[in-house]
């Protein structure tokens, strides 16, 4: 019956290949070196989930962003553990996905026929920083206003069009309402949109070459 | 001892992950089922003696709009819900009058008191009410609430109790 089933729907959705494809791939040598990878990927499911949960309370106004943050943590049963594993996951997403460009780097899996790979990886990169930065103002405390304040005025500090890029992040001369309100938009949408689209081409290029031969003392 | 409690080591795998796996699921779906559903589990009800208006300037025998809002807090916001009414009184004694809800009891509109035709009206659902509350005509299950508990202080003042759902 089941199997009936399976069959049905592995003919028209091709199951087994994707299966063979994303799964039982053949791996070169057993290295865990080689997992920080797929730890990036579930750190960023992971944010996701915990993210689409912090929006059912979280308000993005600087009248209510500290409070409905204090009112997670203390009035909403399980709040700061869905906090808490948002605050401690982006931090380690930010490590993981730094150590893994150290990995690709040191074993050379930048290289033909990987190139794109890797550079879409550096994308994924920055994007990781700037979901950092961005979700830094959120809780809209003293730390989050002066870090913001100090990280906007360096990005200010570019010759020529500082200026520009200053009131473009601030949405004004000044850290307000609107400040906060497009860093929300970059955090929950635009950086996650971008993230989300970079990853499938990763993942497609990763599938299709498959891992590489870590280099040995001939090469 | 080749018996029927071997088991391969590809099945111990995929049995070892599957456990843990629902170990893992529930310890974090169940937090976030808590997380979620949170604010419907509070414990409302308050009530309160709310006053409506000095029982002398009240008319007999035709219907007098009153008003009252009461604040809560909800998260980490105050919130200030209005409640409307009529009073009916009936005859001069101050015990012989109907004071309804002007929450219509089909899906919660306001309703208004029409003098042309005697009626409450909701602008909903074109629902109707007669004067002392029952259903004339529209969709509504039941009569309009009443408030059955009221008192008249010795100020003069007619208060109503209110309980918060």
């Amino acid at each position: 019956m089941w199997k009936k089933i399976y069959a049905w729907l592995d003919e028209r959705l091709g199951l087994n290949d994707i299966y063979k494809a994303t799964l039982d791939r053949p791996e070169p040598r057993g290295n865990w070196w080689n997992t920080l990878g797929s730890a990036s990927l579930f750190l960023f499911v992971l944010q996701g989930i915990t993210g689409i949960f912090l929006s059912v309370y979280y308000t993005p106004s600087p009248d209510h962003a500290y409070d409905s943050i204090q009112y997670i943590m203390t009035g909403v049963s399980f709040g700061w553990l869905i906090r808490g594993i948002h605050h401690w996951g982006a931090s380690l997403m930010v490590l993981v996905v730094f150590i893994h460009m150290l990995r690709v780097f040191v074993t050379a899996s930048y290289k033909y026929p990987r190139e794109l790979t890797w550079l879409i990886g550096v994308g994924l990169l920055l994007v990781t920083v700037f979901m950092g930065f961005t979700g830094y103002l959120l809780p809209w405390n003293q730390k989050a206003y002066w870090a913001t304040t100090v990280g906007t005025q360096i990005a200010g500090s570019v010759p020529f069009i500082g200026d520009f890029i200053l009131k473009t992040l601030r949405g004004g001369p000044a850290l307000s309402a609107l400040t906060l309100q497009r860093f929300f938009a970059a955090h929950i949408w635009i950086l996650p949109a971008m993230l989300a689209g970079l990853i499938g081409v990763h993942l497609f290029l990763i599938i299709k070459h498959g891992e590489s031969q870590f280099p040995n003392k001939e090469d | 001892m080749a018996g029927s409690h071997n088991i391969n080591r590809r099945d111990f795998v995929k049995l070892t992950t599957v456990a843990v796996g629902t170990v893992i699921g529930a310890a974090i779906g169940l937090p976030a089922i808590g997380y979620l559903i949170s604010p419907a589990l509070r414990a409302g009800g308050k009530d309160a003696w709310v006053s409506i208006g000095t029982l002398d300037k009240i008319p007999i025998g035709e219907p007098y709009a009153f008003s009252f809002t009461r604040t809560q807090v909800n998260g980490w916001e105050r919130t200030a819900t209005s409640y409307g009414g009529f009073v009916l009184r009936k005859s001069e004694a101050p015990e012989d009058m109907v004071i309804l809800s002007s929450r219509c009891t089909h899906l919660g509109c306001q309703i208004n008191w029409h003098a042309d035709t005697q009626a409450y009206v909701c602008p909903c659902h074109d629902a109707s009410f007669d004067i002392n509350g029952a259903v004339i005509d529209g969709p509504p299950p039941r009569p309009l609430d009443v408030y059955t508990e009221f008192k008249v202080d010795d100020a003069g003042n007619l208060q109503i109790h209110v309980k918060e759902g």
